[in-house]
């Protein structure tokens, strides 16, 4: 076991792969960066430093930095994978989707079913995603709501550095597309992650981050350490929380919350994305329709409410569900007699 | 550089197989027998069998809404593409994509694409494969994007060519100008006076110019595109100029047609037509040589239609089948 960061776990991932398995390619706007400019390559290393000193070993061929052109970032990861490339192509920030949709949405989801099944699409699209910077509403988004309602694509959202590492090396050897929303607020977080270079947690698989039996909450990425905080403090009460931290929302471990809640019959989703048709709404419908008879209390959503993503640091607090949001509903699903 | 007698009569077969497929589909989509958008190729043959009849299955092409004729050009199974247009379990995309996302990876054939200029960046990634391999004995493998004159305003294509000239991607833009985008003319939507090669020049490539009514001029002009891409010069364009025969879609009742429009383009811009006069009066095939391949070529589109009718249909489990390899 090594002690990493959240992002250097991302970066040993992608470079143990890459001297694995030839056929990975990185691209994406500055995953060199400094290109054309007299500071020379690798100046910046990726924004994120998720990239940093890949350039150096692999070159032009497998590194490819590219002009500010998403559409044509994820179009080319497309081509690369049909043409038996593993491509993982960085999006910088999760809100740049819009500009690139079409080849999200269109076609690498798409290909695959659209196509009979004869053909394979193992490109990985990274993006780091979250508020938490007073980033305001263009650069803070959590876009899992629009990417889990797509058929074809796979949606990762790790919250621990183990899990970027077990969750990124499946991506990489996925032969199917795959979405990896890295939270930028977890970026700096550390923890222990296994030093074995064949590590991988399957999707669909969820971790239950803390056992009690009394409530269920279920998360992922930033607000994840929230709902612990919270079940740490209620377990002093002698309440006990299960926390489950979702890992992929496609597939979906409905087992896993299933299981939980037929025996809580309680149940709040922790969610970043705004409350509408997201995946509080989703999880909550799952829960009322294969766990009706175990349910004690509405299943409740802590959401953002449902407006863009404030810039001012007050307001984002505000905008942002918290430790007291959490704690809040949980007694609520507890008081509902 | 002339070509054999063989390569001519499999030319013009594989030109010929392309307008009967669709004159076919034409004809039997009247019935109402097949489902759904088809958009035709007729008329503009020559430039993809003129391009593909030079690439080897490791050249890839990314093709378009009017992709039928480069889907066969490229080597699909003219069965197991009419059982696709069918809609039948055992088509090319077992009934899931029909006539617009018809593909063959194995072929080097990666999509019929039903939005239209998404295929460009495709492409360019197919051509950044090719340079992660390196090239074979005869150059780089290339990458074809076929785009038409509609595509050629799409922001993808624009941000595919500054890709690939920045990346120096083995990648070739064929555009199609065949004058129309859906049901608008060229001369209104192209904003460079009607020029499409010269966007492509203004991305720093090399840009051809030829008539894509001609067989003969759209061969020739390939071997030297790829001459050139092959060599590791980076990416490169082609204008090719040529008609549509049928309308945007099949049911289109071509109203922004001038009057008598379509037929001044099938008795004087017609590819198959010139083909013969060209081959005939220079002496290197005979009326009769043709008129067995357009026998040959009738009997195999019969047979594919037959088949297609015959080919079972999916089920509703099917419908679930291939989202993802593994779940």
């Amino acid at each position: 076991m090594s002690n990493m960061m959240y992002r250097a776990a991302v970066l040993s991932t992608i470079m143990e792969e890459m001297e694995r398995d030839p056929n990975v390619v990185v691209l994406g706007e500055d995953v060199v960066g400094g290109m054309g400019t007299e500071g020379g390559p690798e100046a910046i290393g990726g924004i994120w430093s998720t990239s940093t000193g890949l350039y150096d070993k692999f070159g032009p061929t497998r590194v490819i930095d590219t002009p500010i052109s998403e559409s044509a970032i994820v179009g080319a990861a497309a081509g690369l994978a049909l043409s038996g490339k593993r491509p993982i192509a960085e999006l910088m920030f999760a809100d740049f989707i819009g500009v690139s949709l079409d080849q999200i949405w269109n076609q690498i989801a798409k290909f695959r079913y659209m196509f009979g099944g004869k053909t394979r699409c193992p490109a990985v699209i990274r993006m780091a995603y979250g508020a938490g910077y007073n980033a305001a509403a263009q650069h803070s988004q959590s876009v899992h709501q629009i990417l889990t309602g797509m058929p074809g694509l796979k949606v990762v959202m790790p919250t621990t550095p183990a899990d970027v590492k077990g969750l990124l090396r499946t991506a990489i050897r996925d032969d199917d597309p795959v979405i990896f929303l890295e939270h930028k607020a977890l970026y700096a977080t550390t923890g222990e992650v296994p030093d074995d270079r064949d590590f991988m947690i399957p999707f669909g698989h969820a971790r239950l981050s803390r056992a009690g039996g009394d409530v269920t909450l279920i998360s992922s990425g930033l607000l994840l350490g929230m709902c612990e905080a919270v079940a740490d403090k209620l377990a002093g009460e002698g309440i006990g929380c299960d926390v489950i931290d979702l890992r992929t929302t496609s597939p979906l471990d409905e087992e896993t919350i299933l299981d939980s809640v037929e025996v809580t019959g309680r149940v709040v989703v922790v969610d970043e994305a705004p409350p509408r048709c997201g995946l509080g709404a989703d999880l909550c419908a799952l829960v009322a329709e294969k766990a009706f008879s175990s349910l004690k209390a509405p299943p409740l959503q802590v959401t953002p409410p449902h407006t863009p993503i404030p810039f001012a640091r007050e307001l984002e607090s505000a905008y942002l569900p918290s430790v007291d949001k959490i704690e809040a509903a949980v007694r609520r699903v507890l008081a509902w007699r | 550089m002339q070509l054999s007698r063989e390569a001519l009569l499999a030319a013009y077969r594989q030109m010929k197989i392309i307008r009967e497929f669709e004159e076919r589909l034409h004809v039997e989509i009247q019935t109402g027998e097949i489902a759904g958008f088809t958009h035709l190729y007729c008329g503009q043959e020559a430039v993809a069998v003129g391009v593909c009849e030079h690439l080897s299955p490791s050249d890839k092409i990314v093709s378009t809404h009017r992709g039928h004729g480069h889907c066969l050009a490229k080597g699909c199974d003219v069965n197991d593409m009419m059982k696709e247009i069918w809609g039948s379990r055992e088509g090319l995309c077992k009934g899931k994509g029909g006539s617009m996302h018809i593909a063959d990876v194995t072929k080097g054939m990666l999509g019929a694409n039903g939005i239209v200029g998404a295929g460009a960046p495709i492409a360019v990634g197919a051509a950044l494969a090719s340079r992660v391999d390196g090239p074979g004995p005869d150059g780089l493998s290339v990458a074809i994007a076929f785009s038409g004159d509609g595509a050629c305003n799409q922001g993808t294509t624009f941000e595919a060519m500054n890709l690939a000239s920045v990346t120096k991607a083995p990648c070739i833009f064929v555009f199609e100008n065949n004058h129309y985008s859906e049901h608008t003319g060229v001369s209104y939507a192209v904003g460079t006076n009607q020029d499409i090669a010269s966007r492509a020049e203004a991305f720093g490539m090399k840009a051809w110019r030829a008539d894509g009514t001609d067989f003969f001029a759209v061969h020739n002009t390939m071997r030297e595109v790829l001459d050139y891409v092959r060599a590791g010069n980076g990416p490169a364009a082609v204008e090719f100029d040529t008609e549509r025969f049928f309308g945007h879609f099949e049911g289109d009742p071509q109203r922004y047609r001038g009057p008598g429009e379509l037929d001044r383009i099938r008795a004087t811009r017609d590819c198959l037509t010139k083909f013969r006069a060209s081959v005939t009066g220079a002496g290197l095939l005979a009326d009769a040589d043709l008129d067995a391949v357009d026998a040959d070529v009738m009997g195999a589109i019969e047979g594919a239609v037959a088949a297609a009718r015959a080919a079972d249909r999916p089920t509703a489990e099917d419908v679930l089948a291939d989202v993802y390899i593994a779940y």
